[in-house]
């Protein structure tokens, strides 16, 4: 086994022991958001999209790339705004009495 | 040694880690959460900003492009979704994480090859699983967006044989994915990824719309999972840090939502619940036993007069995207001083947390929405309980009949309480199929009708209460 790949795994159970310590203490009523805000952040794999699409030199893998960007860049882009919108709506109470609906 | 250049991405990618696990932190409270997922999106920002120093990238036009109309359409969705369809657009942007890891996983691959360079064991190997998990994850969750969005039926579509076909189909990745490892052959790849793609779609499709906070879960565990692996395929830490967040993120809500509904994640995704024909458990439960209608006005002047009442929202509250109209009668009521709370049960909805979003929006604040075990033990003193849209998750039966293909279900023990008043469109049964005992208590009065419909009529009647 490489180098590489034990330093891989290693930083991927020290990730599996915070990720579960500090979504342990999200409480049930910002689940949503933690679900759609997770999702904007597996959004990451836009960059490996983005490393294909950049050194592609066949049409294959421009295509593949290209794809995988466009993809990888809705998730991203629309994880974070989704999420954003949603937060922007838990208030407490007295804080949320201007009532302004703007339904899309 | 790294170079200048290559300690400045390597430097940014810890940051930018730091900043996730940061952004996380602060989503354990809603008064800190929104700026928890700003401080996300500034790592992200910032991981995606040096990917492009990276000297492996020569061309930038496709990138360019494709980020461009990526963003795009992730904006104008994210902008324009209405909150009761939340949980279809979840599903449909982790669908597309899905298929970039799966995606990325082939590329890399083929690139590799094409370059000849022996391809280490443990790339392979994550490239294989790369590809699968990201393809399953891919089918599955846009199998879950047609459900949800009911462009497919909610129920579970079952076939013959259909347990021996996915065992076949599993077997057939598996030793496609064995292939790969130790032959290579783009070929294979190519199949691998087919055959994922019709995993996913077969996987899903069995399961009934009430277990989809579960499958939604475990989903956006999968591409977290997926993201990781393409981390160790590209000697990228910063995804697998990522990746692993997400995936860590996604077990746990799969493991709360199957606990909320005292089943296992096996019994989920391979019982089809709901899917057996409930005729027979109907007629022979309704025999005997009359439930008893009441009126808006009634209603109006039980809740008028109450000292507390307690709001139960579930799935119907969605559907008839009544959220606002409750809210509306709720503030009516305070302004007579009535006590009003919201008993919010795991599993209601399609998703984690879903009726306290739709809630959120209708502005009711975070801090009037009691969860199951804060709220169970009140019921006895509440003068009325209003059950908006929800079925299953109130049925006595799950804490009383040990015959009840839900008993040991976690519920909210509404007919502990003085009243109860149902809203339900018609006397049907709710996901599990099962009659619920709730309705033919002696304190239930049953409202039929479209919810929001009825609510509003409520609140006019509430006016001259």
């Amino acid at each position: 086994m490489s180098q590489e790949l034990i330093l891989g795994i290693y930083v991927f159970i020290m990730a599996m022991f915070v990720g579960f310590e500090v979504i342990s203490r999200v409480p049930s009523v910002l689940h949503t958001p933690l679900m759609s805000g997770t999702n904007a952040i597996h959004g990451i794999v836009v960059l490996g999209a983005m490393l294909v699409a950049g050194s592609a030199d066949t049409p294959l893998l421009h295509a593949l790339g290209f794809i995988a960007v466009v993809f990888g860049a809705a998730n991203v882009f629309g994880g974070f705004v989704v999420t954003d919108r949603m937060l922007e709506m838990f208030k407490k109470r007295e804080t949320g009495q201007a009532e302004k609906k703007k339904d899309a | 040694m790294l170079d200048l250049r290559a300690s400045v991405i390597a430097i940014s990618y810890i940051v930018a880690a730091v900043l996730f696990i940061f952004g996380l932190k602060r989503l354990s409270s809603p008064a800190t959460a929104r700026s928890g997922n700003r401080i996300a999106a500034i790592g992200m920002a910032l991981a995606l900003g040096v990917t492009l120093l990276d000297r492996q990238i020569v061309s930038f036009w496709t990138i360019a492009i494709g980020t461009l109309i990526g963003a795009v359409m992730g904006v104008y969705f994210a902008r324009t979704v209405q909150m009761t369809a939340m949980p279809q657009m979840v599903a449909l942007f982790n669908g597309m994480g899905g298929a970039t890891a799966a995606l990325v996983s082939v590329a890399e691959f083929l690139r590799l090859s094409r370059l000849g360079e022996t391809i280490g064991i443990g790339e392979s190997t994550s490239i294989v699983l790369g590809t699968v998990i990201g393809a399953v994850s891919f089918t599955g969750s846009i199998i879950a967006f047609g459900k949800l969005q009911e462009i497919l039926p909610g129920r579970p579509l079952q076939f013959p044989l259909q347990r021996v076909i996915n065992a076949l189909i599993l077997l057939a990745a598996a030793a496609l994915g064995v292939f790969v490892v130790i032959d290579g052959g783009s070929t294979a790849l190519w199949s691998l990824f087919a055959t994922a793609l019709v995993l996913g779609a077969m996987f899903v499709l069995p399961i009934g719309g009430g277990d989809m906070p579960v499958v939604i879960s475990i989903l956006n565990s999968l591409t977290g999972l997926a993201a990781a692996l393409t981390g160790f395929v590209l000697h990228n830490q910063m995804l697998v840090v990522a990746g692993v967040l997400v995936g860590a993120s996604g077990t746990l809500l799969t493991l709360l939502m199957s606990t909320a509904m005292n089943r296992s994640v096996g019994n989920v995704l391979f019982g089809a619940f709901g899917a057996a024909s409930n005729d027979a458990t109907a007629a022979s439960t309704a025999v005997g036993r009359t439930v008893r209608q009441t009126t808006p006005e009634d209603t109006a002047i039980a809740l008028a007069y109450a000292r507390s009442v307690v709001i139960v929202p579930g799935y119907g509250l969605a559907v008839a995207e009544a959220q606002h109209t409750v809210r509306e009668l709720a503030t009516d009521l305070e302004k007579r001083g009535v006590d009003v709370k919201y008993a919010i049960h795991p599993v209601a909805g399609r998703m984690p947390g879903h009726m306290n979003v739709l809630l959120a929006e209708a502005n009711v604040p975070y801090d009037q929405l009691l969860e199951m075990d804060q709220v169970n033990g009140e019921f006895p003193q509440t003068d009325v309980v209003l059950v908006v849209g929800a079925n299953d998750v109130v049925n006595p039966a799950a804490r009383d009949d040990p015959t009840s293909p839900i008993y040991g279900m976690p519920i909210l023990d509404v007919d502990r309480a003085r009243n109860v008043i149902v809203l339900k469109r018609s006397m049907g049964h709710g996901f599990a199929g099962i009659d619920n005992a709730l309705f033919y208590n002696e304190n239930t009065r049953m409202l039929f009708g479209d919810a929001r419909q009825s609510l509003t009529q409520v609140g006019q009647a509430l006016k001259t209460a």
